[in-house]
């Protein structure tokens, strides 16, 4: 078990769905929020995935600092907006409702209404990953992604990317801290050549192992047949029970509420103010 | 006769791009359910032969063959990689390249899933295998999980689920400490009389391997094979040592004693070997475990607790003191404490609570880099530290980043690297150097720094006998030289009956003993707990009934040391 | 014979630098952050990893390794993806594996001449990739505002192609030294 995700053991019936239901499930929701700006949809994206996540027994400290960065990212995103185009809203909408503020800094409440769409927008999808990736055993992943499509030598490519981070994140502290001994250092304030210098003399070494590593494990996976076949099964591989049925099931559902809400509103907007 | 498995007449092997031939007309045969060792230093063409075997050569490694190559009466380079690995499974020597799975099972049911075979087949073919090595309880384990023993067992179950009758075994003991690999012997031992395996093993480390009972070792020394024999008159004939091997230290031992070794029967296997007779010339041999005199004190570990995660300590109230001018070596399992009591010295930990004093002043406020200066670490992966293309300015570099002059660069660098014995190829590119050299260029750069105390991690790890000799030899003269203080972490058995003078064990966290060597490789229980093996020194002297085996050990500890005092 | 030509197309070596190279993508982007001195921007060494994997296996690799390490890092950072960047650093590691062959790095000596190629070619890919394809990206997907996502570009751009002109660089050259000339193979 590979816990670069969070993923535990949990005693859940999202736990016990397949990695293939929960991808596929994923994939049409985050898919579906991402293309609408229908307020009511995404609210609805949003109150459905905070109910998942409940099921799921996931506790808040899991997943508190993910939740810290995206709050961090949504902000910065909403001032640069804000900032860099005040009155999107107005040409989005196509009407005017002034709040306070004039010239440039007018505020507007299609201005607001837009930020919020986008508010929504960054938060919506947190819950639905959190669901995936910690309650998603990582060996599934592979497997999953070969079954909805992707060659089974690109789902391969990322079972070992999964499998060797923990490898190269070991590799990386300690190469690191014994180049730190040798005297190289990246946060002093030397200029900045001379920094990125010193930052490639520490990460050398871990490239030119991982390099290496290329060739050993290409050797190891040729010795025992990898890529010998057109397609490979996968011992991770389990059959899609009724319950990931139902998952598929009501993926589809949202994505026909997502495409008739489209075709409603003319379009991806949700407008309230005409 | 039976008809040989493997058949090789007059083969000699040129890679691509090189200018000389690796391996020159070899001829050999090994016929089904025999045990093989092909043992030779490094640079002898042992990996290469391997890689003829199982078909890396032509497909990963381009070169010329001559001669025939025949497995099971059919040429070898006519067929392809994937169908020679259906009749010879190989486990390769980094276990973490050969484990490509997420966890045990899918690493053992990796070549299934390659054969597209379905899944219910894989999954009971899965479950026989992990029972048959003990690994059911493990199956959803990451690798990041498993101790070395545990991987190599994956590793080869990963290989039988094939079903094959022949395996190959690259240097199987390289990460193992002795312990695991004692017991990865039995397992080969076992599974071959099981199941009728043919087993080819390379290897260096002849103590450890001769344990599994082979029935032939074929020593290769530069492209040639100079014996093929049984292993009694291997040893008779002492080409172990000519060749750049260690003999097993009890033969060591009765070569020391004087007993004609090319005439005794057995002499290969430590309980048969016929030296009844000869108890009073080996005891003769006894000599006191020296103590080491009472040397002042140079690094003193107070009270110290420190733990990866605040529920878990490893370290609680650590007391230790290391001595100035002293060889001291860190034993114990893997994850018992090791490597992270060697970080929280060199300062790439934070202890929680507790004190490192240096001359009796503390540490723990000075940087890593400070702290280099007065405690050099050397990393086990020469790999890992070099970073520039040539050995003088990889010397260099951490004088450089500390400003020192030029012209003290110049001085201090030449001296350290004669010292290493590399002055003479200062200007070469270090692609050009061999893992040996390598790894005495890391040392040096580390010594340039001046360091009182110098931390090895397991030195003399994918070494064979001749480059640890070589690298003994010099940290020897540097601790003369300069009294620095060396400390080596380490599970290798020569190296701690030859070279250490003191030995702590750590196991779990906790300090269990403040010991010799020759008294540790002495107590079954120490060494178990520290997972290491007891001497066939201590083997013999048990079979004879000889007391105090830890005096017989300590024989062999002086002698490299007096030999250089 | 389909099949066998596109096994020959993307070989085992292939998938294991694609997915070795993601990993390590991961861990530099995750763990290594060299301040500029301007407040918030880093330089990106990761990108400089990516600009020597594609060089060294191709467009195909360079593509994965881009998607893959970067959807893992958002992934893991933010929860969910951000496709439009996503597919800007796949398409950037695509551009750049189309240098391979012109660069030859594991046999070829890197001439000045061949270092300044690099470079523009780096420098005109990030354009491409930060100043059009992801910025559109942002609009179409997303609806976000053209002044915001242009501007973020920009300085994406900016930034990516000084990492990758020094990083990078750094890395290509480093790379071509350690690779052994055939002259001094010769056993001694």
């Amino acid at each position: 078990m590979n816990n670069l995700f969070g993923y535990k053991k949990r005693d859940t019936w999202l736990n016990q769905t397949t990695g293939t239901a929960k991808l596929i499930g994923f994939l049409a929701l985050t898919t579906m929020g991402m293309l609408s700006y229908d307020t009511r949809f995404l609210l609805f994206l949003s109150i459905m995935a905070v109910i998942l996540m409940q099921t799921a027994h996931i506790k808040y400290h899991e997943y508190a600092l993910m939740l810290k960065l995206v709050l961090f990212f949504a902000v910065i995103n909403l001032v640069m907006v804000t900032v860099l185009a005040p009155q999107y809203g107005v040409s989005l909408y196509g009407t005017r409702h002034v709040l306070f503020g004039n010239g440039y800094w007018t505020i507007t409440q299609e201005q607001l209404f837009y930020e919020f769409n986008l508010l929504l927008k960054y938060f919506f999808s947190l819950p639905l990953a959190i669901v995936l990736l910690f309650t998603t055993n990582p060996s599934e992943f592979a497997a999953g992604l070969n079954k909805i499509g992707v060659p089974y030598k690109v789902s391969y490519a990322f079972a070992i990317t999964l499998r060797y981070i923990p490898d190269v994140q070991s590799d990386y502290r300690t190469i690191s801290l014994a180049q730190q001994a040798r005297g190289y250092e990246i946060s002093t304030k030397a200029p900045l050549l001379a920094r990125s210098k010193g930052a490639v003399q520490i990460i050398l070494p871990l490239v030119f192992t991982s390099l290496n590593r290329i060739e050993t494990i290409s050797q190891a996976m040729e010795l025992r047949r990898f890529g010998r076949e057109s397609k490979r099964s996968w011992y991770q591989e389990q059959s899609l029970s009724k319950r990931d049925g139902a998952i598929i099931f009501g993926s589809g559902i949202v994505i026909i509420i997502g495409v008739w809400l489209l075709v409603v509103n003319h379009g991806r907007i949700y407008n309230p103010f005409k | 006769m039976a008809t040989p498995l493997i058949d090789f007449q007059h083969v000699t092997f040129k890679y691509h791009a090189q200018a000389e031939p690796t391996l020159h007309d070899i001829n050999f045969q090994i016929f089904p359910g025999e045990k093989v060792l092909i043992a030779g230093a490094s640079g002898s063409g042992k990996t290469t032969l391997l890689r003829l075997l199982n078909g890396l050569i032509p497909e990963a490694y381009a070169g010329d063959v001559t001669g025939t190559l025949k497995l099971r009466g059919r040429d070898i380079l006519s067929q392809s990689l994937f169908e020679l690995s259906l009749q010879a499974g190989t486990v390769l020597q980094d276990s973490d390249a050969q484990f490509v799975g997420l966890t045990v099972a899918e690493d053992i049911a990796f070549a299934l899933e390659n054969d597209d075979q379905p899944v219910s087949k894989i999954k009971a073919k899965v479950a026989k295998w992990a029972q048959r090595f003990g690994l059911s309880e493990r199956l959803e384990l990451a690798p990041q999980m498993l101790s070395g023993g545990q991987k190599q067992r994956t590793a080869m179950a990963g290989v039988l689920v094939d079903d094959g009758r022949l395996l190959l075994f690259d240097e199987p003991l390289a990460s193992l400490d002795p312990a695991a690999g004692n017991a990865a012997m039995d397992m080969i031992n076992r599974l071959q009389a099981e199941r009728d395996l043919t087993v080819v093993i390379i290897e260096h480390r002849i103590e450890e391997v001769l344990r599994a009972d082979v029935d032939r070792i074929i020593v290769m020394s530069d492209g040639h094979i100079v014996a093929d024999d049984t292993p009694t008159a291997i040893i008779q004939a002492g080409i172990l040592p000519e060749n750049g091997l260690d003999e097993p230290l009890f033969v060591q031992l009765l070569r020391r004693s004087g007993i004609e070794v090319a005439k005794l029967d057995h002499v290969a296997d430590v309980q048969l070997v016929s030296v009844d007779d000869q108890k009073h010339a080996i005891e003769q041999l006894k000599v006191p475990v020296k103590r080491q005199p009472v040397l002042p004190e140079k690094l003193v570990v107070q009270n110290l607790n420190f733990g990866y995660d605040t529920h878990e300590a490893l370290f609680e109230g650590l007391n230790t003191s290391i001595r100035q001018g002293e060889i001291l070596s860190i034993v114990g399992k893997n994850g018992s404490g090791k490597t992270t009591l060697s970080h929280l010295l060199t300062g790439f930990l934070m202890p929680d609570s507790g004190d490192i004093l240096l001359d009796g002043q503390s540490v723990l406020q000075q940087s890593i880099k400070e702290r280099a200066d007065h405690i050099g670490y050397v990393l086990q992966n020469p790999n890992h530290m070099i970073t520039k293309a040539t050995v003088y300015d990889e010397v260099a570099s951490g004088l450089i980043l500390r400003h020192v002059s030029s012209v003290e660069i110049e001085t201090r660098v030449r001296e350290v690297l004669s010292l290493v014995d590399l002055d003479g190829m200062r200007h070469w590119p270090i692609a050009a150097l061999s893992f040996g050299q390598k790894k005495r260029l890391t040392i040096a750069a580390v010594l340039v720094l001046q360091p009182e105390i110098l931390i090895l991690d397991e030195p003399t790890a994918g070494q064979d006998a001749t480059h640890t000799g070589e690298l003994l030899k010099f940290l020897t003269k540097i601790n003369q030289q300069s009294q620095t203080t060396i400390i080596i972490i380490t599970h290798d058995m020569h190296l701690l009956a030859n070279f250490v003078t003191r030995t702590l064990v750590i196991v779990d966290g906790q300090l269990l003993a403040d010991t010799t060597p020759a008294e540790l490789l002495a107590n079954e229980a120490l060494v178990k707990a520290a997972s290491l093996r007891t001497t066939s020194i201590y083997q013999l002297a048990t079979r004879l009934q000889i007391d105090h085996p830890e005096m017989l050990n300590a024989a062999i500890v002086y002698e490299n040391a007096t030999g250089e005092r | 014979m389909h099949n066998q030509k596109k096994n020959q197309g993307f070989s085992v070596k292939s998938v294991v630098a694609t997915g070795i190279g993601a990993a390590v993508f991961f861990v530099l982007m995750k763990f290594i952050a060299i301040p500029t001195g301007v407040p918030n921007t880093t330089i990106n060494v990761a990108e400089g990893w990516l600009a020597l994997i594609a060089g060294l296996f191709g467009p195909v690799v360079g593509l994965l390794v881009g998607l893959i390490g970067h959807t893992l890092n958002d992934a893991v950072t933010y929860g969910a993806p951000w496709w439009s960047w996503v597919i800007a650093d796949g398409v950037f590691g695509l551009l750049l594996g189309f240098g391979k062959k012109y660069l030859a790095l594991e046999y070829g000596e890197l001439t000045t001449k061949k270092l300044v190629q690099f470079n523009v070619w780096q420098a005109v890919s990030n354009v491409l990739v930060w100043v059009i394809i992801a910025p559109l990206g942002d609009i179409i997907i997303y609806k976000e505002a053209a002044q915001k996502v242009f501007l973020q570009g920009a300085v994406t751009a900016v930034v990516n192609t000084i990492s990758v002109a020094i990083i990078g660089s750094l890395l290509l050259v480093a790379y071509v030294k350690s690779r052994p000339k055939k002259s001094s193979l010769r056993s001694e």
